[in-house]
């Protein structure tokens, strides 16, 4: 029978299912652009060149209340990719640590490690936001700022530091320099091609990269520097406020703190498992060579662990990012609350909210091709290793 | 040698064989000392603890100030709910206690006697907490909160999200190609964004897109929205369970002549289930974890009611004390279920060596 074929079931069963599924997203769109007609609203993206008429605490580029509201929704989504990359930093650096003290043959120190993990791990990041946020801003005041080392204070109204007074795009191209160099320093230190140079040449075009580098990032900062000013700038305490220096608001430093922390737990996790894959035989090894036990980790045990954990690791990256999205309990303004704002303040639900998902699935979508393209550059050849 | 002096000796083995291992020991030992002892100091003995004396009681002492939670306990566990029928809010969270622990017996492990289980005392939880049956008078969600509100929106989440989960997983892991890859892109979809924006856009949106008689209570479009969240991420479990089964398995069931609702329900499920147990228990207690994002959506949960003892009135100062509190409160929930998953993963692994 007609109806017992093979290929005609196959075909009716997917496109039935193909149909289900686009017929509830087009009539929920129907649905919802007759519901926001009804209430006056249309579903076009003009309001996104309008100016918002509200200001956003925290921004790296220039913004002002005259500024357009896609320039608004950019500030935003830089912000969390500025507070996701510095706090992903942090909880690398501290999750590896942690890492290391759980492994670690003394039991006091992996008992303690152990304990970061519990503690952090087991208790909601929003409840941590708050707390850290509470604390902050709870510190004294600017008059009775805790201040451990001259030029550095810590009062309700944030962090200061002594700073540079330089404008922000001269910053950035100073921070661009240095990275560059830093990076080709580091190939010139590590790379394939130059392990077969004499060490002393290596050495000499490593330092002299890192000297230009510096020199280079000095000419950019007294360039790029505030006219009429001294280029380090110090915070000191005038009247009843803190004046100059680089400035951390409690939101930011909140949020930081939080995810940083938060995050190192889990990362703590994953490097543990990481490292207690690598089979003992290549830390033996490499001992019986003749490396100390800090060569044996960071030449044998730490690279084979990240090549081992980088997938899970990359999952542990994007959630992070995700988890910025608690800035709005504590006042930080990242995408997600800048998104919430405009729908206060504009109306255009459906429209932000596509806005909000879009800009998470580009993020999502940018941080899986980074890692996928390191994990190809440092895939071991052959399958030895792997 | 005597036992002491062997003891001395492992000692000295475990904590000082090299220089190096006696200073790291010494400093953890000073940092452990030093935490615990201000711990103790601040939290026990200065503490002020009865409530007798309102916030006054407390300027006396240096420390703590649990009188906050003597005086607002209620508060936090129970949030807006009628003064006289806390005793109704206390017993459902003890029945979904109950349910949670019964759950975790190995006798409970069949899918029908999980699904009662869970659906009886969910139903329970439900009757007491709503009323309007058995001379119990009526208590409107709205006016639910603390501790209440965050085990209704967990328990409620993970049962609408269960089954959707396993739909979600078969879809995907389907034979037929589209059907597979719409799944997969709207799983991978909905997993792209934060939980937050998710359990905004239930509250917000399907006002808009929905017809009106599908409205509901925002609380139960914030649950749906979550139940979603975790469906996708509970059916990338399932999933990987499924794929770690060997191939014969549904081969000699197809062999033996079942078709594919008696062999996926008789033997790939219940396999799959039992290799994604321990992802599986790491899933819900994120899921009891995160239920507090609601916060920000405006629900009257655990967080917030601890948040709300200490803004108004004459507790502001005692912020820590409450954050310590309610903390402990998640934590020693999350802390037994996730152990209860470690425990778990190493006697399966028993099981299969």
């Amino acid at each position: 029978m007609w109806f017992r074929n093979r290929k005609f079931v196959d075909f009716a069963l997917q496109s039935a299912f193909l149909f289900c599924v686009i017929g509830l997203v087009v009539s929920a769109f129907v649905v919802g652009r007759n519901n926001m007609e009804v209430q006056g609203l249309t579903g076009d993206f003009g309001f996104l060149e309008r100016s918002t008429g509200w200001d956003i605490s925290f921004t790296l580029l220039d913004y002002s209340t005259r500024d357009s509201y896609s320039r608004a929704l950019s500030i935003g989504l830089l912000n969390t990719l500025f507070l996701g990359v510095v706090s992903l930093i942090f909880g690398t650096v501290i999750g590896l640590s942690v890492a290391s003290a759980r492994l670690s043959r003394n039991k006091l120190l992996s008992s303690l490690g152990g304990a970061y993990v519990d503690t952090f791990r087991n208790i909601p990041l929003i409840l941590q936001g708050l707390f850290w946020y509470a604390v902050l801003t709870n510190l004294p005041r600017a008059k009775q700022a805790i201040s451990p080392v001259d030029g550095v204070f810590l009062s309700n109204r944030g962090f200061y530091f002594p700073g540079l007074n330089v404008t922000g795009g001269s910053a950035a191209v100073a921070i661009a320099v240095i990275v560059v160099f830093v990076g080709v320093a580091l190939w010139v230190a590590s790379a394939r091609k130059t392990a077969r140079w004499p060490d002393q040449k290596r050495r000499r075009v490593w330092a002299s990269v890192l000297a230009v580098g510096a020199v280079v990032t000095v000419l950019v900062l007294s360039v790029g520097r505030i006219p009429d000013t001294s280029l380090s700038s110090v915070p000191y305490l005038k009247g009843f406020n803190l004046r100059d220096g680089v400035r951390l608001s409690p939101e930011l430093l909140a949020g930081i703190l939080t995810i940083s922390l938060y995050g190192a737990a889990f990362i703590a996790e994953i490097f543990r498992a990481g490292l207690l894959s690598i089979s003992q035989g290549m830390g033996e090894a490499g001992a019986a060579l003749g490396l100390r036990a800090y060569q044996v980790f960071f030449r044998i045990r730490l690279p084979l662990a990240i090549r081992a954990v980088l997938p899970t690791l990359t999952n542990q990256y994007i959630w992070l990012m995700k988890a910025t999205t608690i800035g709005i309990a504590i006042g930080f303004a990242d995408f997600f609350m800048v998104v919430a704002v405009s729908i206060s303040q504009a109306g255009k639900t459906m429209n932000l909210l596509l806005l909000l998902f879009l800009g998470f699935w580009l993020l999502n979508l940018a941080v899986s091709v980074v890692a996928n393209w390191i994990d190809k550059k440092i895939a071991l050849k052959g399958t030895q290793n792997r | 040698m005597n036992i002491f002096a062997l003891k001395i000796e492992q000692i000295r083995g475990d904590y000082f064989s090299t220089r190096f291992d006696a200073i790291v020991s010494c400093l953890c030992l000073v940092l452990v000392a030093w935490v615990g002892w201000s711990f103790f100091d601040w939290g026990l003995l200065n503490a002020k603890f009865s409530a007798d004396q309102g916030f006054d009681g407390c300027r006396a002492v240096s420390g703590a100030c649990w009188a906050v939670i003597d005086d607002r306990a209620r508060l936090i566990f129970f949030g807006l709910y009628p003064y006289e029928e806390q005793w109704r809010s206390a017993l459902a969270c003890l029945i979904i206690v109950l349910v949670t622990i019964l759950s975790c017996v190995p006798s409970f492990w069949t899918a029908k006697r999980l699904t009662t289980l869970w659906l009886v005392g969910f139903g329970i939880f439900y009757v007491l907490m709503r009323g309007g049956v058995f001379g119990m008078t009526e208590v409107l969600e709205s006016e639910w909160g603390g501790l209440a509100l965050t085990l209704f929106i967990f328990s409620a989440v993970c049962i609408v999200g269960m089954p959707m989960s396993i739909i979600f997983a078969l879809l995907r892991q389907s034979q037929y190609r589209v059907i597979a890859t719409t799944m997969a892109l709207i799983i991978e979809g909905i997993r792209a964004l934060p939980l937050l924006g998710v359990m905004f856009a239930a509250a917000m949106v399907l006002t808009f897109v929905l017809p009106d008689w599908l409205h509901g209570d925002k609380l139960y479009r914030v649950i749906f929205g979550y139940a979603l969240f975790f469906a996708c991420y509970q059916a990338e479990i399932i999933r990987g369970g499924i794929q770690s089964l060997p191939s014969g398995q549904e081969e000699a069931a197809k062999a033996l002549g079942l078709n594919y609702f008696q062999r996926t329900g008789y033997i790939i499920l219940p396999q799959a289930f039992r290799n994604a147990l321990p992802p599986t228990i790491s899933q819900i207690v994120v899921t009891f974890k995160e239920t507090s994002l609601v916060y920000i959506v405006g629900f009257f949960d655990l967080l917030t009611s601890g948040k709300a003892s200490f803004s108004a009135g004459e507790w502001t100062a005692t912020y820590v004390e409450v954050y310590f509190f309610v903390a402990l409160i998640y934590f020693s929930f999350v802390f037994s279920l996730s152990r209860y998953g470690a425990y778990l993963e190493t006697r399966l692994r028993v099981g299969q060596n």
